[in-house]
């Protein structure tokens, strides 16, 4: 039996959204791990945040939980700890995980709360209309800062090594297969995992050409516990942007020991 | 400070010193020993928001019947220091006894009552025991005043110790150093000080916060997540000891907001659960909590006053926050606030709290104050006594989350449920849990929620929502919640004129009727509430129409003193 994982709802992103990528390549890990019997369907569950990228959970025909602004990490971490039989995923947005929410996100990292997270990083806050975000380039003209940001953005990758992540990857909507692969490697890590998904907003910050230009894959050779090696692997003198599994390890999660 | 007769004799004694010189233990000691004696004991402790030094201070009124606040009127202190002493003057009565750490005794030459020097901290050094035993010296001393032999001490102080501060047989040796010295001292006892209660009562003694978290376990409580804050704190800490290898979980995460949405998730996972906090907490968790009723989530919340605006009067109480708690939440959804008056109240209050926010889907509160969560009163409750109120449970048939149904309430079904898909959303939303804003399904779906409120309306009349006390045909009514009740049910004691004393429990939904009912025939009402605005009279009116005539408000971060406020009461009642 094939999974149904379409609804009734519209599609409300602006068509050629690249959250339609992110949406097809969740649909088609799930359904690729369900159909090897890695997972039960109904064990999964889809958080988000609020945001575009939260809509994600109107397209799933599946348990999901719609949490406020910022806030899906510490529900779906509430999911896990009361049925750890259960696989959770949080859809999150730069806005929603790394300005209103961010303290969840590095506490969830902290304490290495077996939950994947999966950032829709499209470098603004899209469903508010433009403005910028922690990930916003410096200079950027927003809404609430028309002259252009005064801020650095941060680094997520750094960040989520920082704060203990065990799982932390980048990638870029546009590529679905690649997505969808890091996707299943996320669910499977026992731990916190982590995804940036690099997504341009095609309506208020056009990046596709960039990204087109600039995306690179970590080498084969890449040594996934090596800490220091991840971390300066995150930027490159060149300016291109790295993809693919930074820093991986096992570590007991909080779920286990709690 | 007048001594006002009582129908039935209380005695206070107190113990002071600074933070960490071990006030709290003292006071519960003192406490204990009441409970002994078989008397009922009820145990306030003042404090400052600091670790060290400052003024800590226990008072605990006892005698043969229940007791249901201290009293402010001293008989004995126990100072660690001449400040504790000094800082209540006032308090003492004539005939009141000071025991005094021996180096501080020449401070108080002039305080004008009775002082003995009891060497505290040197016996503390003498025996090796932690400086915070100190009070354990002047519990003994406060034995041979209270008239008890020394054989009989020495078997009771046995049984009020516990295994802290040096353990049982330290402190026993501790309390008998001061038991000789007050002798040596030439004092006579006061053997009316020696009530024996005959063992009126099996209570323990039982704060406010532990109360609620065994009502809310006695429902099958299995998760409690929270973050300390003063006063709510306590229900954390308890929850916390309760869970170490226990079916309880317990979590302290990075905020409040944290802690009430990762409730929520437990929640939609399937699993009982309760946060905690105190107002400024819970503030908060205001948008989580919205969420909670949006998305038909079962939470309970144990919600602590303490004296704001912000930070406040940190460590001291209020009831200042009830039109807050009861408005709690954007958006317009039912919840349920009830207010318990004592500890047994609270106990019954958490059990109602997590059943109800079960059977109904909503959030439920269980509204607090530092006075009610932090002082011991002696109380009877059957804390293994589980009482727990199933859910609507998933039909056969496609599953719909949010599926409209004759009473609102929808069949709950949880993650993990083979061909079933469970939404939970803040978004407003569909049967299935999918996002709408169409005016219909806004209109339908925000009718569904509310027919809940019959439902809860009906279940009340299973719980006492509005309890009477005194003459209920008296027509000088006093109404009240939460714990000034306390404070009430002890001014009473020291009134002649026939008073109905009206007790409402549950805040939200108002019990309009059995309110009415109560004040019945009242000429005259008058509200007695900590705070400035007179809160619960305003909700009276709104509700109920009905006016008090009178108010007694207080809103300096401490609780009515039964003396005062039954002075204030006289002085109502007189008025023509
Ligand atoms: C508490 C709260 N503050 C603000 C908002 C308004 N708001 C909705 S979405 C959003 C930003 C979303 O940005 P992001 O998470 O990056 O998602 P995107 O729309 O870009 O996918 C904001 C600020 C809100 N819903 N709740």
């Amino acid at each position: 039996m094939s999974l149904q994982l379409g609804t009734y709802a519209k599609i409300s992103w602006c068509p050629g959204c690249p959250n339609n990528q992110i949406l097809v390549a969740f649909r088609k890990a799930v359904t690729e791990l369900c159909e090897s019997g890695a997972l039960k369907e109904e064990n999964i569950v889809a958080a988000a945040g609020i945001g575009c990228h939260a809509k994600i959970l109107d397209y799933l025909n599946m348990n999901t939980f719609n949490a406020l602004h910022g806030r899906a990490i510490p529900a779906i971490e509430g999911v896990k700890a009361a049925n750890p039989a259960l696989t959770v995923v949080a859809f999150s947005g730069d806005g929603d995980s790394y300005s209103e929410g961010l303290t969840h996100l590095i506490h969830a990292a902290q304490r290495n709360s077996d939950i994947n997270v999966f950032i829709h990083d499209n470098q603004i806050f899209a469903l508010t209309t433009g403005q910028a975000t922690a990930t916003s380039p410096k200079g950027f003209k927003g809404l609430t800062r028309p002259s252009g940001s005064i801020e650095e953005p941060i680094d997520p990758l750094r960040m989520m090594m920082n704060a203990g992540a065990t799982f932390v990857a980048r990638t870029y909507a546009g590529e679905f297969e690649k997505t969808k692969e890091i996707m299943k490697a996320a669910i499977a890590h026992k731990g916190m995992s982590f995804i940036d998904i690099a997504q341009p907003c095609i309506t208020f910050f056009d990046t596709r050409d960039f990204y087109k230009d600039n995306i690179t894959w970590l080498p084969e050779g890449h040594n996934v516990t090596d800490l220091d090696a991840a971390y300066h692997a995150t930027k490159q003198s060149d300016g291109k942007i790295p993809m693919g599994i930074f820093y991986q390890v096992e570590t007991p999660t909080f779920e286990q020991q709690l | 400070m007048e001594t006002v007769k009582q129908n039935i004799p209380v005695f206070t004694v107190a113990v002071g010193g600074a933070a960490g010189d071990g006030i709290k233990e003292g006071g519960l000691h003192l406490a204990e020993l009441a409970q002994r004696l078989g008397c009922f004991a009820y145990l306030t402790m003042e404090y400052p928001s600091l670790i060290r030094g400052g003024h800590n201070f226990g008072r605990m009124t006892y005698g043969a019947s229940e007791v249901h606040a201290d009293h402010s009127a001293l008989d004995a202190v126990i100072a660690m220091n001449a400040e504790s002493a000094l800082l209540h003057q006032d308090e003492l009565k004539d005939d009141a006894i000071v025991f005094v750490d021996t180096p501080h005794a020449e401070a108080l030459k002039d305080i004008g009552r009775k002082v003995v020097a009891i060497p505290m901290s040197q016996a503390v050094k003498e025996v090796g025991a932690p400086h915070a035993a100190g009070p354990s010296v002047g519990v003994g001393a406060y034995c041979y005043l209270a008239g008890l032999s020394r054989e009989n001490a020495e078997a009771l102080l046995g049984k009020i110790f516990g295994d802290i501060l040096g353990g049982v047989a330290m402190n026993v040796a501790l309390a008998l150093r001061g038991y000789d010295a007050a002798k040596e001292s030439g004092l006579t006892p006061r053997t009316e000080l020696y009530v024996d209660g005959a063992c009126a009562h099996t209570g323990v003694l039982l704060e406010g916060n532990k109360a609620v978290a065994l009502g809310f376990l006695s429902a099958g409580l299995e998760f409690y997540i929270g973050y300390p804050m003063t006063p709510a704190s306590g229900i954390l800490h308890f929850l916390a000891k309760e869970a170490v290898g226990g079916a309880l979980t317990v979590i302290h995460p990075e905020d409040e907001i944290a802690s009430i949405n990762m409730a929520l998730g437990v929640a939609y996972a399937g699993k009982r659960v309760a946060t905690g906090t105190a107002t400024g907490g819970f503030a908060l968790m205001q948008e989580a909590f919205s969420f909670a009723g949006v998305s038909e989530l079962p939470l309970a919340v144990a919600v602590s006053q303490r004296q704001g605006p912000a930070t406040g009067a940190a460590t001291r109480t209020s009831q200042g926050d009830l039109r807050f708690v009861i408005s709690s939440g954007h958006g317009e959804f039912p919840r349920m606030v009830i207010a318990p008056g004592d500890a047994e109240e609270a106990y019954t209050a958490g059990r109602i709290a997590l059943n109800l926010a079960w059977k109904f889907q909503t959030p439920a509160i269980v509204l607090l104050d530092k006075q009610l969560s932090e002082s011991y009163q002696t109380t009877v409750v059957d804390g293994a006594a589980k009482q727990i109120t199933p859910h609507k449970a998933q039909e056969e048939g496609d599953y719909q989350r949010f599926r409209f149904s004759p009473d609102g309430v929808s069949p709950l079904a949880f993650p993990g449920t083979p061909n079933t898909k469970v939404k939970a959303t803040s978004y407003e939303h569909d049967e299935f849990g999918i996002a709408s804003d169409k005016p219909e399904m806004v209109q339908a779906m925000q009718e569904k929620r509310w027919k809940k409120m019959e439902g809860i309306r009906a279940d009340a009349h299973n719980f006492e929502t509005v309890k009477v006390y005194g003459d209920p045909a008296a027509k000088n009514a006093v109404i009240f919640f939460g714990s000034t009740k306390g404070s009430v049910l002890e001014a009473a004691k020291m009134i002649d004129t026939p008073l109905r004393l009206v007790q409402v429990l549950w805040m939200e939904p108002f019990p309009e009727e059995e309110v009415a009912k109560a004040l019945e025939g009242a000429i005259r009402i008058i509200d007695v509430e900590a705070n400035h605005n007179a809160q619960f009279a305003g909700l009276l009116r709104e509700k109920t129409g009905i006016v008090c005539h009178e108010k007694i408000l207080k809103f300096d971060a401490r609780p009515f003193d039964p003396a005062v406020l039954a002075a204030e009461l006289r002085s109502k009642l007189s008025l023509s």
